[in-house]
């Protein structure tokens, strides 16, 4: 999709597209929230929430594992302080998804859009946003949440609901879609750099350390997330700075 | 005794805060050429990072995460798209804890 966009409406051919393909692209992402938001609902259940308010709570939130760490908070009736404190550093990551994608923005779009596309920053939509080539268009990343929202909202609420009702073998089989996702954003570009190719690579084994070795394993999953994304990051940039600002993608 | 609506306004109003205020405070290209790279590595790293090795623990069995890894890999380099990498994925998953 090449096409330069002239006006932020959905008059526009070019928006209209995009929405199209967001809408597509959203399918297999609602599909692995479902999975996901439902065990998450399990958890909401055990901190006492409703099915309304488990739909509310992702609704609203939109993050997987501030989320867990907020119902888990909430489960040990803890201070209001303490529930700010802790999903500021499970959303962390957020923060720098956010920058990056300050950055991939038409200075000419009208800034009420930069409020509608922070809302739902999340892992996965802002991978395949990231992925797309030149400036993002807000009706692309509009028609992917209109897909994946409801069923991250729905799903948490079923999970509230229903319990465990779900055969494992499906949510076994559903939980991986998130992840052959994030490949396919990444391996692309892999192919495409080989500097990026390497720096996965090294990422694939940091992680897996991290995830094992005594002195992170303790750490949540989002505070590991977190350090290695700064420390792998800021290596990458100092060791290989890309050359001029244009065609990043 | 906390109220639960108060609870969700926090974590809601955090989550938001977080997202919402680099992108509408940073109007104007970073000229920065560390932070240039260090912005267009990130999103390359997080994803990294988040599937390995977490791939292997959202399975039943480890082995069928890892089948499910290595055909998402296979299929993302000879160019599946997203829908269909996360559907090989899955169908990977499906497959392998039939005989695991």
């Amino acid at each position: 999709m090449g096409c330069k966009i002239k006006k932020y409406t959905l008059k526009n051919t070019c928006n209209q597209a995009a929405f199209r393909d967001g809408m597509r692209d959203g399918i297999p992402i609602g599909l692995g929230y479902f999975a996901v938001s439902f065990s998450l609902g399990i958890a909401a259940k055990n901190a006492g929430l409703t099915p309304f308010q488990g739909f509310l709570a992702s609704f609203l939130c939109n993050a997987s594992a501030g989320e867990y760490a907020g119902f888990t908070l909430i489960a040990a009736g803890a201070a209001y302080v303490e529930l700010a404190v802790v999903t500021w550093i499970t959303n962390a990551r957020y923060l720098l998804m956010s920058c990056a994608m300050s950055q991939r923005l038409d200075p000419d779009m009208p800034g009420y859009h930069r409020f509608l596309m922070a809302f739902h920053i999340t892992d996965e939509l802002f991978g395949i946003a990231i992925a797309r080539p030149g400036c993002l268009n807000p009706y692309y990343s509009y028609g992917a949440v209109l897909m994946a929202a409801p069923c991250w909202a729905f799903g948490t609420a079923l999970g509230v609901a229903a319990g465990s009702l779900l055969p494992l073998r499906l949510v076994s089989a559903f939980s991986v879609a998130l992840y052959g996702m994030f490949l396919a954003v990444i391996i692309p570009a892999a192919r495409k750099d080989r500097v990026i190719a390497a720096l996965i690579i090294c990422c694939f084994a940091a992680s897996f350390c991290a995830a094992y070795l005594p002195v992170f394993s303790g750490m949540s999953g989002g505070t590991r997330t977190i350090l290695l994304t700064l420390v792998l990051s800021t290596a990458a940039a100092l060791l290989f700075p890309k050359e001029e600002e244009s065609k990043n993608a | 005794m906390p109220d639960m609506y108060i609870y969700l306004f926090i974590m809601a109003g955090v989550s938001y805060l977080i997202r919402v205020l680099p992108m509408t405070l940073i109007r104007k290209p970073i000229k920065n050429k560390f932070i240039q790279s260090f912005l267009y590595y990130v999103p390359y790293v997080t994803l990294a990072v988040m599937t390995f090795p977490a791939v292997i623990e959202a399975t039943q069995s480890p082995v069928s995460g890892l089948i499910a890894f290595a055909v998402g890999v296979l299929a993302a380099w000879l160019g599946a798209d997203l829908f269909r990498t996360a559907v090989f994925c899955c169908a990977a998953v499906l497959a392998a804890e039939l005989f695991l």
